[in-house]
């Protein structure tokens, strides 16, 4: 593997901006090139290499974090409606509630590892989805969604703007006037996931980020050292939780509607499943895991059963009804399906995910390559 | 036409689904009849029925979580496996259920008689036409005779389950397991929703189960608490089940052995027990309990493709709260919470705590667990980290 240097750092850094900003270049010859799938592609993006913060350097397996991405909804959503159409305190908002929430629920549950912190995470996850949807109707809107409305007050821009063109609908979410929708939105995301890529790696390389990388390896051996954990595994916590309402606050941005489904721990499965098939515990993985997955799942669900007849329609006709049959049960309705096999492979046969599937490939062909020089070196004892 | 109905009806059903919150309560809740009309009753009186119906209502949802908390803390207990695919493995029950209904009305179309203007058709099923009355009983009892077909089935998936899958996880760490048993569970759930439809499926319990029972005049209380009959049936079969599983590890060799391989797995392997062998028909054991729990379920709420998720999630804080690993627990656990729950959801208490009866399970969870990490009866050093 690059072993981390700060050039190799820097170059990463360097490639993965520019890979990002031009996504709407090098994604169109598969279809994928359009400005809302973009959008989600950087948002949940942001989501997973939060969660990778977490997951990856310290081994705790939150199933909860959807909790995040809605409180980071529901905030934004307010600010909208409160304040500003502007979309830097919708963010701001978002991300301070969605930390706040986090060091409470984080404070509690990692008094406990392994399985009870899973499940205690999701408990608290499943009942903020059931209070969003009951008692706090008020502030969530329930079922319907919260939704912004022609009178909502808009202190600052009804302050600053006046009546800015007063009933003309409800005005878009802004970036000094730049509206928030199509290719803007996905820069404001992109360039929002790159900061966001850039301080993941910056923890991952700090005395911190090591520090978390301890905890995973070995708590008790940390704990023996005379050294508390629990500090450092909330501040993962807290951090990994700013994350989610990062992502949670640019998903009102780019569409101003916030329901409680987004809590449902569906979605907190979902996440962990984009990290593991990028690879938990690397800087691109989750990145990758969350563009893999939004993209088939956009691709998948859109084939129905005419499409598929046309894509086999070089079969012979009772073997085309077969394959199109079978092939039928993964793709439109059946996208699940192909999501739950996926997770179950990748699980059993790649642990690390695509980027250990990647590492494994360059080593085949790197030894293949350099397989003379280092046939002498290769029976080193001491191991 | 018809098809265009059942959709609009599900799409009812779904909101319903939603507008209820919390996949306990979005069961259609018994009718608690209560009359107010009566000049006896006194407030004192009403109280009591109340608290005997959510008493009841607590018992019923407690007997259905115990049951899969039972088979979940089976399977932890002796394989040392998070099965996150046992919500699932209720799901197929219920949808043993289903097949067996659509296969004993299999139906042929018979000439109507009853009808004169013109040829009109009605689907009859073979089973009338074979058998006449006892055909038509068959089929009214379609919910407990699907049992039989509900336990070699869902033995049979519980050992595919164990040997194709879950045997490669034994070593691995929780959270691989977790995962694993996830994406397993999403797979069944979409190859029953492949096969079955997205729609919830109406399950009628049988005819003379379908009313309900005066419970008031038996306990003395006036004639004003009615249950249905066969929420009582449920809880009736939940606890013949539960004492079947503790005799069958009580007072069996085989029992005895699985009991000490959770004990000490190592020694009872050294013995020369093939304790393996053993350990994966327990797996198929508790995923003939969870099944036979969605089977009998059907008739209470009509199952559809997801409701094994909603139920996971709260069996599994049952076991927690039981204690991981403890069979005792996770039954008493069960019982407790489904009690607690439905007393929460009264009226009385949800004026002064709004919302308590949607997170009450939650949070005594959160309570035992940092206060008691083991569970109300686990075994002192199991999982207590």
């Amino acid at each position: 593997m690059i072993t981390a240097t700060p050039r190799n750092d820097l170059l990463l850094m360097v490639f993965f901006a520019i890979a990002i900003l031009t996504m709407p270049i090098w994604l169109s010859p598969i279809g994928a090139a359009y400005p809302d799938l973009l959008q989600r592609f950087a948002i949940y993006g942001i989501f997973a290499i939060g969660f990778n913060l977490l997951f990856g350097l310290t081994g705790y397996l939150s199933f909860g974090h959807a909790a995040f991405l809605g409180v980071g909804s529901y905030t934004a959503v307010w600010s909208f409606k409160l304040l500003s159409m502007s979309v830097i305190p919708a963010v701001l908002f978002g991300v301070i509630t969605s930390g706040l929430f986090a060091i409470v629920i984080g404070y509690i549950s990692l008094r406990r590892s392994g399985i009870y912190f899973s499940i205690l995470t999701l408990a608290f996850a499943q009942m903020s989805y059931n209070l969003a949807y009951s008692v706090l109707t008020p502030i969530t809107n329930g079922e319907t969604g919260l939704q912004l409305a022609q009178e909502d007050p808009r202190v600052f821009d009804n302050l600053f703007g006046g009546a800015m063109e007063s009933g003309t609908g409800i005005p878009p979410t802004n970036l000094f006037g730049m509206e928030m929708s199509g290719y803007p939105g996905f820069y404001f995301c992109a360039v929002l996931m790159i900061i966001g890529f850039y301080i993941s790696m910056r923890i991952t390389r700090s005395p911190f980020g090591m520090m978390l990388k301890a905890v995973k390896s070995n708590q008790n051996r940390m704990s023996y050292t005379g050294l508390n954990t629990r500090p450092y595994t909330l501040a993962a916590f807290v951090i990994s939780g700013m994350y989610a309402g990062l992502a949670g606050s640019l998903l009102a941005v780019t569409d101003p509607l916030a329901g409680a489904e987004r809590m449902q721990w569906t979605a907190s499965g979902e996440v962990v499943l984009m990290t593991i098939l990028g690879g938990v515990g690397t800087l691109m993985g989750p990145v990758i895991g969350a563009g893999v997955i939004k993209y088939f799942e956009n691709i998948f669900s859109a084939f129905n059963d005419d499409a598929l007849h046309e894509i086999f329609s070089f079969l012979p006709d009772v073997l085309q009804d077969g394959v199109v049959a079978v092939v039928g049960l993964f793709v439109g309705e059946g996208w699940h399906l192909t999501l739950g096999a996926l997770f179950v492979i990748v699980v059993v046969f790649l642990p690390g995910g695509i980027m250990e599937g990647i590492s494994r490939l360059s080593r085949i062909f790197s030894q293949k390559k350099a397989e003379e020089p280092t046939v002498k070196t290769r029976t080193q004892p001491g191991e | 036409m018809d098809r265009v109905t059942i959709r609009i009806r599900s799409t009812l059903v779904d909101d319903f689904r939603n507008k209820t919150m919390c996949p306990v309560v979005s069961e259609p809740s018994p009718v608690l009849a209560i009359s107010t009309g009566n000049i006896k009753t006194s407030s004192e009186i009403k109280n009591m029925d109340a608290l005997v119906l959510q008493l009841l209502n607590g018992l019923d949802k407690g007997g259905a979580y115990a049951l899969i908390a039972l088979g979940l803390t089976l399977i932890f207990g002796t394989l040392g496996v998070v099965n996150f695919a046992h919500g699932a493995l209720f799901m197929l029950g219920a949808f043993c259920a289903v097949a067996m209904k659509q296969l004993l009305t299999l139906s042929k179309l018979v000439k109507d008689e009853s009808i004169t203007f013109f040829d009109a058709f009605k689907e009859e099923p073979y089973l009338k036409i074979w058998f006449g009355d006892t055909g038509a009983v068959i089929i009214d009892y379609a919910v407990p005779i699907s049992i039989l077909l509900a336990i070699p089935i869902m033995l049979l998936i519980g050992l595919a389950l164990e040997r194709g899958l879950i045997r490669f996880f034994y070593k691995r760490t929780h959270a691989e397991q977790i995962l694993v048993t996830f994406g397993m569970a999403i797979v069944l759930q979409e190859i029953v929703k492949a096969m079955f439809g997205a729609n919830p499926v109406p399950m009628p319990p049988p005819e003379i189960f379908a009313g309900s029972a005066d419970i008031g005049s038996f306990l003395g209380l006036g004639n004003s608490v009615v249950y249905p009959w066969w929420r009582l049936v449920y809880l009736g079969f939940a606890g013949i089940v539960i004492a079947g599983v503790f005799s069958f590890l009580q007072f069996t060799t085989f029992g005895m052995v699985v009991r000490a391989g959770m004990q000490d797995r190592e020694t009872v392997g050294l013995l020369g027990i093939d304790i393996e062998r053993r350990f994966t028909i327990v797996f198929g054991l508790a995923a003939v309990v969870s099944g036979l729990a969605g089977v009998m379920y059907t008739p209470i709420v009509p199952p559809d493709y997801h409701m094994g998720m909603d139920f996971l999630v709260l069996s599994f804080v049952v076991v927690v709260v039981g204690g991981m690993g403890s069979l005792t627990g996770a039954v008493a656990a069960g019982f407790l919470l489904g009690i607690l729950q439905s007393f929460a959801s009264m009226n009385e208490i949800t004026s002064i705590l709004p919302g308590i009866d949607q997170i009450i399970i939650f949070l005594v969870a959160v309570v035992i667990l940092l206060v008691r990490p083991r569970g109300l009866m686990g075994r002192k050093g199991v999982m207590e980290s």
